[in-house]
């Protein structure tokens, strides 16, 4: 805990509602402690950036908040209810609010693209197959892949791929929206493109959005709310708007990073 | 619930506020329940209203929305552009004109959309037909590349690391003893019980030994080995070089000037021709002893005596022509598993793909040449 403590508090002004809060939280594999002592809060609406250098475990805290992998110790909090004390039904409900779009895309191979969107809303929707159809036309519409429905993953290129993951995660119209390495294999314009789109789908969808990256361009431009996750030191060493981080972090190794060690 | 409105959750009214203008007021939560909300009460207020030229909205009284108010208002502008009305989108929430505008913000790409047409059969008999050609050329050029492989092997000019090689010896050799064993062992059992009862009525019991050693020598021992490493080793390469390819393994191979064929194919095909006939000696073994072990217990054949029938009727020449059979096997079978797995597609379900290809061309390439071979064997008189 007393690393926690060290972190910078929240300074936003207003008082927003937490959404997601992250308690006391340890995550291993076995033995191999890979974080521990992660406590932050994420508020309703906020665009949350976890970042931190390379191997510091910043998708595995985030599998830890999907609920992909169990923590070795702490809780996970949607709304103040714990989501890996909840019973398995319980926990089904929580993961219908997610949206997850992973960094390699992760769309299923064998299905066209309108086929990925339309087995979440199969699963968890009693809507007929027409209207799933038409809604995911409007889920590609909004990534700009209008037209590219009976596509397999296969035929289309690495950027789209990537938007139709976002289209998937998007298929409920998920509460929060989890984001592992949008940009990653993107050019810069795509990848601006996609933080716009980003930016666009929280504005209009109210929704919270958690992203994993160390992109300093998305960093900056569209997270108001972050932690940082250190590798040598096993725990989160800041958190806050990472603009205020760059500008008035004392700890030199977050310095340099949201600098590019330029400064 | 008698009222259908609220069962749905969404209402939806219309209101005339100018001759040529019609109000759609959206009330109550819109939402993505059983169905989404229809158009249809629009066409016939349209059609009731010929002389409407705009449609706007009042969405004051709407509680919460999602992709269901989206799909009704895509549905809404379709048929307003089909009857060239006008849309005045000031009245919904800033949230849905933003998200309308960003999905009309990319059109359609010209071209993009495919169209399900259906093919004449004529003209998919002859696409089938062009398809096999290319791949028996495409077969061909695999094989070919394989024998310069080979050859350059010969004059010691091919880059793969030795110890791939020992290692996958090791996984199609000697891993593969416990099933050969026990597979061959049933063959040899079940060819005993069914000869045994035929040559019984002949009072002839004493020549299962003749009929069990000969058929596994010759060809029993051989097509098992073969049928078992297709299954075992031929699924395993295409599915190990079918991932390298979708891991973009073997172009990294081959960015560097090194030949995936020498590097990747090279070995596992040497492997699986050195082990097979190796293999198939050792089933051949198996199976005689499935064959003593069935005329002892049942047919009351001496240990002995069934040792000694065998050895005067299995000659070298038989066991020779199980081990050419086994070696062509080998040869078969790690084409058959490494061309699946080189030419396997970028996506995982293309690896699964590549596996039951290779299996299944494997066993059937294994029949193909036993028949060969059979009539072969038999012209020449061994």
């Amino acid at each position: 805990m007393s690393s926690a403590s060290e972190a910078q508090p929240l300074q936003t002004g207003t008082i927003a509602e937490a959404h997601i809060q992250v308690k006391d939280l340890t995550m291993a594999y076995g033995s191999f402690v890979v974080q521990q002592d992660l406590t932050f809060t994420i508020r309703r609406g906020d665009i949350f950036i976890i970042m931190g250098d390379s191997g510091c475990g910043k998708s595995t805290l985030l599998r830890h908040m999907v609920g992909l992998k169990q923590p070795a110790n702490g809780q996970v909090l949607y709304e103040g209810k714990d989501f890996w004390e909840a019973d398995p039904v319980a926990r089904k409900q929580f993961m219908r609010n997610f949206g997850m779009s992973y960094q390699g895309s992760a769309l299923w191979s064998s299905m066209t693209l309108a086929e990925n969107i339309a087995l979440p809303l199969q699963e968890y929707t009693e809507l007929s197959a027409a209207d799933i159809r038409e809604i995911a036309q409007l889920k590609l519409a909004l990534v700009g892949l209008a037209g590219f429905e009976d596509y397999y993953p296969s035929e289309i290129s690495g950027g789209m791929m990537k938007r139709a993951g976002l289209a998937r995660a998007m298929a409920l119209d998920p509460d929060i929206l989890y984001f592992d390495e949008p940009s990653a294999g993107l050019d810069p314009i795509s990848s601006r493109l996609l933080d716009d789109l980003i930016l666009q789908l929280r504005d209009s969808l109210g929704a919270t959005v958690v992203i994993v990256t160390h992109e300093l361009a998305s960093i900056f431009s569209i997270g108001n709310n972050s932690v940082f996750l250190d590798a040598e030191k096993k725990t989160m060493t800041a958190a806050g708007d990472p603009k205020q981080l760059r500008d008035e972090s004392t700890d030199p190794k977050i310095h340099r990073f949201l600098t590019r060690g330029e400064a | 619930m008698t009222d259908e409105a609220t069962d749905k959750g969404y209402q939806l009214s219309f209101a005339a506020p100018a001759p040529d203008q019609l109000q759609i007021s959206l009330a109550g939560s819109w939402r993505v329940q059983q169905s989404l909300p229809s158009a249809t009460q629009l066409e016939a207020e349209l059609k009731k209203h010929p002389a409407i030229r705009q449609i706007s909205f009042d969405s004051s009284a709407m509680t919460d929305w999602d992709s269901a108010l989206l799909t009704f208002l895509v549905r809404v502008t379709a048929l307003a552009t089909q009857n060239r009305l006008k849309v005045d989108q000031g009245g919904l929430p800033d949230g849905v004109q933003r998200l309308l505008q960003l999905a009309a913000a990319v059109p359609e790409r010209k071209g993009a959309r495919r169209e399900l047409s259906k093919v004449p059969l004529l003209a998919r008999i002859g696409n089938r037909a062009s398809a096999t050609a290319g791949s028996i050329t495409e077969i061909l050029a695999f094989v070919g590349d394989a024998t310069r492989s080979l050859g350059r092997l010969l004059r010691g000019k091919a880059q793969f690391r030795a110890s791939d090689l020992v290692l996958t010896i090791q996984q199609t050799g000697s891993q593969a003893l416990g099933i050969v064993a026990l597979i061959s062992f049933l063959v040899g059992v079940i060819l005993a019980y069914i000869g045994a009862a035929q040559l019984a009525s002949f009072g002839a019991t004493m020549y299962v030994a003749d009929l069990v050693g000969i058929g596994m020598a010759r060809s029993m021992g051989a097509m098992m080995t073969g049928i078992i490493m297709a299954g075992r080793t031929g699924a395993a390469f295409a599915a190990q070089l079918g991932t390298m390819q979708v891991n973009e393994e073997t172009d990294a191979l081959e960015t560097l000037g090194i030949s995936s064929m020498d590097f990747l194919v090279l070995p596992r095909m040497l492997a699986l021709i050195l082990m097979l006939p190796l293999l198939c000696i050792y089933s051949d073994l198996f199976g005689i002893l499935g064959g003593l072990f069935v005329s002892v217990t049942t047919f009351d054949i001496g240990i002995v005596e069934y040792l000694h029938r065998t050895r005067e009727a299995v000659e070298i020449r038989h066991f020779v022509v199980g081990i050419i059979n086994a070696a062509v096997y080998g040869v078969l079978v790690a084409i058959a598993g490494c061309y699946q797995g080189i030419k396997c597609g970028r996506s995982s379900s293309a690896v699964g793909a590549a596996t039951t290809s290779a299996v299944v061309s494997g066993i059937l390439l294994i029949v193909i040449a036993t028949a060969f071979l059979t009539v072969i064997f038999n012209v020449l008189g061994v």
